[in-house]
């Protein structure tokens, strides 16, 4: 935390979202949403089902077009380019190489399903950044065993649990070394015992010091691990605070009522 | 007496349908000694059809047939994905067009088709070929090229609307995927999408392939020796009209066994990583 606040006042953000806007049709689902992420930090997003949390992360990767706003990543602004005053949206390809800059990992996996583990975690370093496949092997096996998934490397997907895909999924984007990874409900598609598994992953790639946004409804990893809490509502942002600040005193009355049922639930089901 | 009390572990129980079963073969045998009986007592001489039957003019239509089967089935597919792809890109322009031309080549017969590319001289007298300058059309359009034309883009219309329904099978996160490892559109369908709806469109090619195979016989209309005009040329001369035309049947039939188990092999390898 302490540490964190000091490379914050020297260092730039390696992540800033500015005025986001967004809207399907007539439907607003980002309604101006900034907010910055430092070197380092791990931030949870949290909110209800419909809150803009997920879109939000999509528009950062990228995925969805946006209406306004800007995200810039490690001083790069995404997606567009100025050019006498005027903005224009960059090309396919120049898209692609500043998606380099983040990993993203998603609530289905989205492995590729006609490669095995091995295969989708060499794909990228091979075919996105030339990297000569025997090194990107030896890499790729690195990872999957720092996954802990040494074993199960020339298995297929449709071979896998569900959580054993997922943290393949974290390997791969991993691979590709982002600056920031975003990680899209990674465990609401899992099984309760896999979810464990997840978030120790998670942990350690936190402890790598690696920069994350994390939209998730665990409650009790955002406490963990989480440096800041971003707690969004019908697609604004009510409070942006350090986690513990989050946890023992929301300020937003939504974001109080929010933990109340939350966390309530979570004790019922223990 | 009740079945309970006989019913142990060594009875044996008499399953229905056997008396059917026995029913129904004797029914088909009788139907095939007859049709077998049919053609040996009919004025067909045997010994033509086994003598036209590998032919040097007969073995040159078949490897015609083949020629052109897989020349047409390549040019069929390429567009195919062409057009498909085009479909999917959202250019509203493109979208159009595509569309436009599955309208108009599965709306046509191919037989009308194949006339039309082989008498394309009637609308076009000249033709401009790159490298060449300007050529007469009636020179340019040989049976070969307006049969190629014509099955070609015959099946392409259909192959787009397989490639359509392969690419849109695969889940829109196996492309973002793609996207977040810093692949490029063209990138993600050569290396990620086309190798998983190859899954959903192998099965249909080779249905296609082989109507294909038989589709070929229609270009015996424009002078394509392939094997039914070259059995055609032969009865013409010696009027051996069903020796020849069975020896065409045989042919057909030849190829599409042999397809068959080759099209098996083909969808087990692509099911590879689906099938646990």
């Amino acid at each position: 935390m302490t540490a964190t606040d000091i490379a914050a006042t020297t260092a730039p953000p390696i992540l800033e979202v500015r005025n986001m806007r967004k809207a399907y049709g007539n439907m607003p689902i980002l309604k101006g949403v900034s907010c910055t992420l430092n070197q380092g930090d791990v931030m949870c997003v949290l909110g209800g089902s419909g809150s803009g949390k997920t879109t939000l992360l999509r528009c950062i990767a990228q995925l969805e077009r946006y209406q306004g706003g800007s995200v810039v990543v490690d001083g790069e602004l995404m997606g567009i380019a100025e050019k006498g005053g005027r903005f224009y949206r960059l090309s396919e390809r120049q898209i692609a190489r500043q998606r380099l800059k983040t990993g993203m990992v998603f609530q289905k996996f989205n492995l590729f399903s006609h490669m095995t583990a091995m295969q989708n975690v060499m794909e990228g370093p091979v075919h996105v950044l030339s990297v000569p496949p025997e090194e990107a092997r030896s890499e790729a096996c690195r990872l999957l065993e720092w996954v802990g998934l040494g074993e199960r490397m020339d298995h297929y997907p449709a071979q896998l649990s569900g959580g054993q895909q997922q943290r393949v999924a974290i390997a791969r984007a991993l691979a590709m070394k982002p600056k920031v990874m975003l990680f899209d409900e990674p465990t609401s598609a899992l099984d309760p015992e896999s979810v464990g598994r997840v978030l120790a992953v998670m942990k350690q790639v936190a402890a790598t010091g690696m920069s994350m946004i994390v939209v998730t409804h665990e409650m009790g990893f955002a406490r963990e691990v989480a440096s800041r809490v971003l707690f969004m509502d019908h697609g604004v942002i009510a409070e942006d605070a350090p986690s513990a600040q989050f946890f023992s005193a929301p300020s937003h009355p939504r974001a109080a009522d929010f933990l109340a049922s939350t966390l309530g639930a979570r004790v019922q089901t223990n | 007496m009740s079945a309970e009390m006989q019913l142990d572990d060594h009875s044996t129980i008499i399953e229905r349908g056997r008396y059917r079963m026995v029913m129904s073969l004797v029914v088909v045998l009788a139907f095939v000694a007859w049709l077998v009986h049919a053609f040996a007592v009919s004025d067909i001489e045997w010994k033509y059809v086994s003598h036209f039957l590998m032919v040097r003019t007969i073995m040159q239509g078949v490897a015609a047939t083949l020629f052109m089967a897989v020349s047409a089935m390549l040019l069929g597919v390429v567009i195919g994905l062409i057009f498909a792809i085009v479909q999917q890109s959202g250019n509203p322009v493109w979208k159009t067009v595509a569309a436009g031309y599955v309208w108009l080549f599965r709306g046509t017969p191919v037989i009308l088709q194949l006339l039309l590319w082989f008498n394309l001289a009637l609308v076009f007298p000249h033709i401009w070929v790159p490298g060449y300058g300007s050529v007469q059309t009636v020179q340019l359009m040989t049976p070969f090229l307006s049969a190629l034309l014509g099955l070609g883009l015959n099946q392409g219309a259909y192959i787009t609307e397989i490639m359509r329904s392969g690419l849109t099978s695969v889940d829109k996160g196996q492309y973002e995927a793609c996207c977040m490892i810093g692949m490029t559109r063209l990138q993600a369908l050569r290396r990620v999408i086309l190798p998983q709806a190859l899954r959903v469109v192998i099965p249909p090619l080779g249905n296609e392939f082989i109507s294909m195979i038989k589709l070929t016989s229609l270009s015996s209309m424009i002078q394509y020796p392939e094997i039914l005009h070259s059995a055609q040329n032969i009865y013409y001369a010696n009027a051996r009209v069903i020796e020849l035309l069975l020896v065409t049947g045989f042919w057909y039939l030849a190829i599409v066994t042999v397809l068959m188990p080759v099209q098996y092999f083909l969808e087990k390898r692509i099911n590879r990583g689906w099938s646990g």
